[in-house]
């Protein structure tokens, strides 16, 4: 129980995973949590990669993370441009407000 | 030629129809009359070659349906009997057409008016020169889709649409055992060609039809479902109540189709299949009550109505009647000649009344005339002739026709042809009295409408009456002229006869000059008049004996008519105060007589209640049944499914994310389940 393995960084990237995919639908308050929730999900991807790359000594998964980061950072912008657009429009970010698709 | 005389009405109905907005009204005028007095002489000159020159022919024009042994060909048949009936129809169709443009001047709808005249007439002729049952069927439904359309030709009146819509499905009723009787005779000969059929006959006087068990004569059943063809077209009684609101329709409308010409298409259709209907001895005696019937009840009627056009539409009814009753003692000349005079006064009467509503503002209630014979002397003088004629008074043209078909009647000396004389004696006397009566109360008399009418009553211009003019001419000499030829000769004359070479004379039924330079070598009798187109046995030739009756049976319809007329000059010009006395003593008799006999309620409460009653169930059951489980229930399923469905559609996010989340969960839980990694 010295070293860290490749399983310790498996786990916790599924943890991570999984508290993002319930942050998500067990959020009623906010979009902006949902935003951070996609970030958390995204960011538990990067960690599998990362270990995936530094187990299997190949930089591909490391590279993969760089481009990842990237798009999350564009992502997260976009997502916040909506989201004050959004507000101006309807006076209200939460979650439970926003169900104009609704059938 | 032959063609010439078919078909130029049917390129002017084309034109007029199709193209009436962009040529204009008088060009309309012009070639729907052009091509009617087109077919008019072409006629007059088959009648020179085929009647006169006895020459009948058929010219095939091109096969029309062919399957297996059914075989049905457009031709044109021009016997005899077809050649009197295209003469007759495109003379008064001609009149009528002159007539109209005169009568129907302050109608904006004009050009749509003639083209159904002229697709009418062209029908007419199809009807008449058919070879075939079912070409014959095909003018038959023509004319009456035209007569349709003419009674409701004023469709901003509601009277007149009901009246076009009850005429048309009267005739249905009639059509139907037309249709019957052409499936009957297709079952009965293996074909519907005339020839085919004809020859066919007397093999088959005593073939049998077993239908449903019942053990039936064939030939009497196909006559008689032809007969109830003839019955709705011809307006004979039960088939009848659609002839008077028909009237509904501009007055040459009633005087073309109502009164001379589509009226008597039942009569030439019994006149046309005589070589069938002389081997069905029962199927003319019913043809024979129901004529002469007829000819009492709608004589009756016609007594007491007081709108002119219904008075005529009566007698129309009554003098259809005489013509059948004469059809069913084999009388087929009698019948066809009078069909030839009737269509004369008959149609002379009608736009004769047609030019005395014109004159007083579309006024038709004889009360409200009176007293306008100076304002409108042509007129009166010309309604006069048609009145006598119908009245049968010596030497005009009904008095030969009527004497004919009665001593005819008289002299089949069988139960229903001594009926069919006395009836029709009956009916002579109240004809003359009627026509009397319309005469005293339309031109005598005090005025009875407000002075402005009065005052402006005016004669119709020479484009309206110069039409009466020709048919005065055929009401006052077609009798005299056609006499001979239609019923004259015994039948001893006939080898005579057949052994000379030509055999002319004229019995001119019309004004055409052509054949007035005809001369006459030899008496011309009916025998060389009709040749092979009319078949008689010779045990049923009532038209021999009808030459040989007692001096009484040939006088008491002439004496009839005169007492008629003088009761009628006594009771409406003499003591006005009778009528009305005598109605007053016979009231009873004088409300059945005035309601019609009732028919129309009795078929409202029997037939039309009853109709709408199972529309009504079918209509329940159609919206119920058909439509619950069909169409609209379908429709009403997949709503609630999408009502169903659209629950889903949250708009949540979260919500989706979930059902994701679980799709994925469940797709890759069966992934490992199925292939147990």
């Amino acid at each position: 129980m010295d070293a860290i393995g490749l399983e310790h960084y498996l786990i916790l990237a599924g943890l991570l995973f999984t508290m993002g995919m319930f942050g998500i639908f067990l959020n009623r308050k906010n979009v902006i949590i949902i935003l951070m929730c996609i970030e958390l999900m995204l960011l538990a991807v990067n960690i599998n990669f990362v270990a995936f790359s530094a187990f299997l000594g190949d930089l591909t998964g490391q590279v993969f993370t760089m481009f990842i980061l990237t798009v999350a950072a564009a992502e997260a912008a976009i997502g916040l441009a909506i989201l004050v657009i959004f507000f101006r429009n309807k006076g209200s970010i939460a979650v439970e407000d926003i169900s104009s698709m609704r059938g | 030629m032959e063609l010439l005389a078919v078909f130029p009405p049917l390129v002017a109905f084309l034109i007029a129809f199709l193209f009436g907005k962009q040529i204009g009204t008088r060009a309309v005028e012009l070639i729907t009359c052009a091509g009617v007095i087109t077919a008019a002489f072409c006629s007059c000159a088959l009648f020179v070659e085929v009647v006169l020159g006895s020459e009948p022919r058929t010219i095939t024009l091109m096969n029309w349906i062919s399957t297996g042994s059914f075989v049905v060909d457009w031709s044109l048949r021009l016997d005899q009997l077809t050649v009197v009936m295209m003469c007759v129809v495109t003379i008064v169709s001609s009149c009528v057409h002159v007539y109209s443009v005169g009568y129907m001047h302050e109608d904006e709808s004009l050009a749509r008016f003639m083209s159904y005249l002229s697709l009418f007439t062209f029908a007419m002729l199809m009807l008449v020169t058919a070879d075939n049952l079912v070409q014959l069927f095909f003018g038959w439904e023509g004319v009456g889709v035209a007569s349709y359309l003419l009674i409701g030709f004023w469709n901003y009146k509601d009277s007149a649409n009901a009246a076009a819509i009850k005429a048309f499905l009267v005739n249905r009723v009639g059509d139907f055992g037309l249709a019957l009787g052409v499936f009957a005779c297709f079952v009965l000969f293996g074909s519907v060609q005339f020839d085919a059929m004809f020859a066919a006959a007397p093999t088959l006087a005593d073939a049998r039809f077993n239908f449903f068990g019942f053990d039936l004569p064939a030939l009497n059943l196909a006559c008689i479902l032809l007969f109830i063809g003839a019955m709705g077209k011809s307006a004979q009684l039960g088939l009848h109540t659609w002839l008077p609101d028909a009237m509904e329709g501009p007055t040459p409308v009633s005087a073309l189709i109502h009164a001379a010409t589509m009226v008597t298409a039942g009569v030439f259709l019994v006149a046309r299949m005589s070589p069938v209907f002389e081997y069905a001895p029962e199927a003319l005696m019913l043809v024979c009550v129901i004529g002469s019937l007829t000819a009492f009840v709608a004589a009756t009627i016609g007594l007491t109505q007081f709108d002119i056009k219904r008075v005529i539409a009566y007698s129309t009814m009554s003098q259809l009647g005489y013509m059948f009753f004469a059809l069913g003692v084999s009388a087929y000349g009698a019948a066809i000649f009078h069909l030839m005079t009737h269509a004369f006064f008959k149609a002379l009467l009608f736009l004769g009344a047609g030019s005395v509503i014109h004159a007083l503002h579309h006024e038709q209630d004889m009360r409200n005339m009176g007293g306008v014979f100076k304002k409108i002397p042509a007129t009166y003088a010309l309604m006069w002739i048609g009145s006598l004629a119908l009245a049968g008074i010596p030497f005009f043209a009904g008095y030969y026709s009527k004497d004919i078909m009665l001593e005819a009647a008289f002299a089949d000396h069988s139960w229903f042809g001594t009926f069919a004389y006395w009836m029709g004696i009956a009916a002579a006397f109240m004809t003359a009295f009627y026509s009397g009566r319309l005469l005293f109360m339309t031109f005598h008399g005090k005025p009875r409408m407000d002075h402005h009418t009065y005052d402006h009553a005016h004669e119709s211009p020479p484009v309206m009456l110069t039409p009466l003019m020709i048919l005065a001419f055929g009401a006052l000499f077609a009798g005299f002229l056609g006499y001979s030829g239609f019923v004259g000769g015994a039948s001893d004359h006939k080898i005579v006869v057949e052994s000379e070479s030509h055999v002319i004379e004229e019995p001119v039924i019309n004004d055409a000059p052509v054949l007035d330079e005809e001369t006459h070598h030899e008496e011309l009798n009916r025998f060389v008049f009709w040749g092979d187109s009319i078949k008689v046995l010779p045990q049923n030739d009532t038209l021999e004996s009808a030459h040989h009756v007692p001096t009484w049976v040939k006088l008491l319809p002439t004496i009839m008519g005169v007492l008629g007329l003088f009761f009628s000059w006594v009771f409406y010009s003499r003591k006005p105060q009778l009528p009305s006395a005598v109605v007053a003593k016979f009231s009873a008799l004088h409300t059945l007589f005035f309601r019609k006999w009732f028919f129309d309620e009795i078929y409202n409460a029997v037939f039309v209640k009853n109709a709408i009653c199972a529309g009504k169930v079918f209509w329940k059951a159609d919206k119920q049944v058909v439509d619950g489980v069909g169409p609209d229930g379908i429709a009403a399923r997949s709503m609630d499914i999408g009502r169903l469905m659209k629950k889903a559609q949250t708009g949540y996010v979260f919500h989706y994310a979930f059902i994701m989340m679980i799709g994925v969960v469940g797709l890759v839980s069966w992934f490992f389940y199925r292939f147990g990694v």
